[in-house]
């Protein structure tokens, strides 16, 4: 088992299980562990809901900033910046508490949501953009030279090429997105941080209650890192049957 | 007053919008300086420690980085007094943000190492350098300047994160914009102008990482 390989983060992952439940009986803890898994439902929940927006939104503003005409690109870009340049709690806050004024009340969930998805959206919009643009020039012209109409070729010469450049980036993301959601705790979203902060000003055991939820995000985020791991290997094996 | 966005209003709170952003500058330098020197010894560790302690190492960065800092923030601020080390709220937050950056540090070093090419471990080995001679005074310059421009977006997230602070009361920016809020009943201008002040700040050092990226890429090495 090599230091860093898919095997060590199952491993990992197996031990950071182990731990969790050793730290549980030994501390008598058992009692705040459903408390916490309540909180971890609702942070994968808005994890899932942010995550399809951000696909989404990193769709429609990667592909313009990558292909279309200056004034798209342009617009592409303003959100982009926007939304990377200003810190996911500023724009959290800014939905939460500024929006309202102007007569849209947001209720939490959709503005956790609604900020998380359009931040990660922003850094997604980059990487697609890059690796579309890394698809060698001769697949388009092989495309024309075929006569593929442009969607065609899109859809199945060009985005399965950048897939494999996409997913590993797109994993990080992903695991940068779950830690961001513990913000949504300052909106009063009861998510795994809420409940963590909850039940250790109700019961003074921080370190169990705090140590049980670190390892439960790293649980989280080391299942992302083995998904990504596992699902790269195999789009490289049907990369290589391809060629 | 304008409903909207009172600009009188929103000038009224510059100055001390303006003090709050000398503490974000101030955590992000510090928080920074911390993660660029904690960023050694893990990848130290790592890359020429025995398997053991390598693997050990990487659980350690996979730990910051796969958790929120939210939550270390707390954990440290929380228990750290319990196990008798007591710090005033700015050095646990310098130490939350230096530990959670430190580890992405690590990994930025690591690409930077492993790209210096073999020969030159073996050159200074062979000119009878010690190892951690040769590894400060040999390799590291050449693995750290051709990954500066990593180090600087990592410095660029960390800035951005300094809100995060204010869940420990540090006075930073958006500490400073929630208190105005609370005593006005007005969000908009002060939440509002720290959003700009972040969104300039980041145009700024990204177009200066950017010129870097192409200084680096034109002189040879």
């Amino acid at each position: 088992m090599r230091p860093g390989g898919t095997y060590f983060y199952v491993a990992y992952l197996g031990l950071v299980v182990l731990l969790g439940t050793m730290l549980t009986v030994a501390t008598g803890s058992t009692g705040f562990v459903p408390i916490l898994l309540r909180g971890l439902a609702v942070t994968i929940e808005i994890a899932s809901m942010s995550a399809v927006l951000a696909l989404i939104a990193a769709l429609v503003a990667g592909l313009p900033k990558a292909y279309a005409p200056r004034p798209v690109r342009v617009a592409a870009s303003c959100y982009i910046e926007v939304f990377r340049g200003t810190s996911a709690l500023v724009q959290l806050f800014w939905l939460f508490f500024v929006i309202p004024n102007f007569g849209i009340e947001l209720p939490p969930m959709a503005a956790g949501v609604l900020a998380l998805g359009l931040n990660v959206g922003a850094y997604g919009a980059e990487i697609i953009r890059g690796a579309v643009l890394a698809v060698p020039r001769s697949q388009w012209d092989a495309s024309i030279a075929l006569g593929l109409p442009w969607r065609r070729t899109m859809w199945r010469i060009i985005f399965p090429q950048a897939a494999i450049a996409i997913l590993p980036s797109w994993g990080n993301l992903m695991i940068e997105l779950i830690k961001s959601t513990s913000l949504v705790s300052l909106i009063t979203l009861a998510d795994l941080a809420f409940r963590t902060q909850q039940l250790n000003l109700a019961t003074y055991r921080t370190p169990e209650i705090y140590g049980l939820a670190l390892l439960m995000y790293l649980a989280l985020s080391l299942l992302v890192t083995i998904a990504v791991r596992l699902a790269s290997a195999r789009l490289d094996r049907s990369a290589e049957r391809a060629l | 007053v304008n409903p909207v966005f009172d600009l009188s209003f929103a000038l009224h709170i510059l100055p001390s919008l303006a003090m709050a952003a000398v503490v974000t500058l101030e955590m992000t330098v510090a928080g920074f300086a911390v993660a660029v020197v904690v960023g050694l010894p893990l990848v130290g560790l790592r890359l020429f420690a025995p398997r053991a302690a390598s693997a050990l190492a990487i659980g350690f960065i996979e730990l910051l980085r796969g958790t929120p800092l939210l939550v270390q923030l707390f954990f440290l601020f929380f228990v750290l007094p319990l196990w008798g080390i007591n710090l005033p709220a700015f050095g646990i937050a310098v130490l939350a943000l230096g530990l959670h950056y430190g580890a992405y540090c690590a990994e930025v070093y690591r690409g930077g190492i492993e790209s210096v090419p073999r020969g030159q471990w073996e050159a200074f080995t062979a000119l009878g350098l010690r190892p951690l001679v040769g590894f400060f005074r040999i390799i590291l310059p050449q693995a750290l300047v051709p990954v500066a421009p990593a180090l600087g977006n990592y410095l660029i997230a960390l800035f951005k994160e300094t809100p995060i602070l204010s869940t420990i009361a540090i006075a930073e920016l958006l500490q400073r914009a929630k208190e105005i809020g609370s005593e006005t009943f007005r969000y908009t201008e002060p939440i509002t102008l720290v959003g700009l002040f972040f969104l300039a700040m980041s145009l700024v050092s990204a177009s200066a990482i950017r010129a870097l990226e192409r200084r680096l890429k034109r002189s040879p090495n």
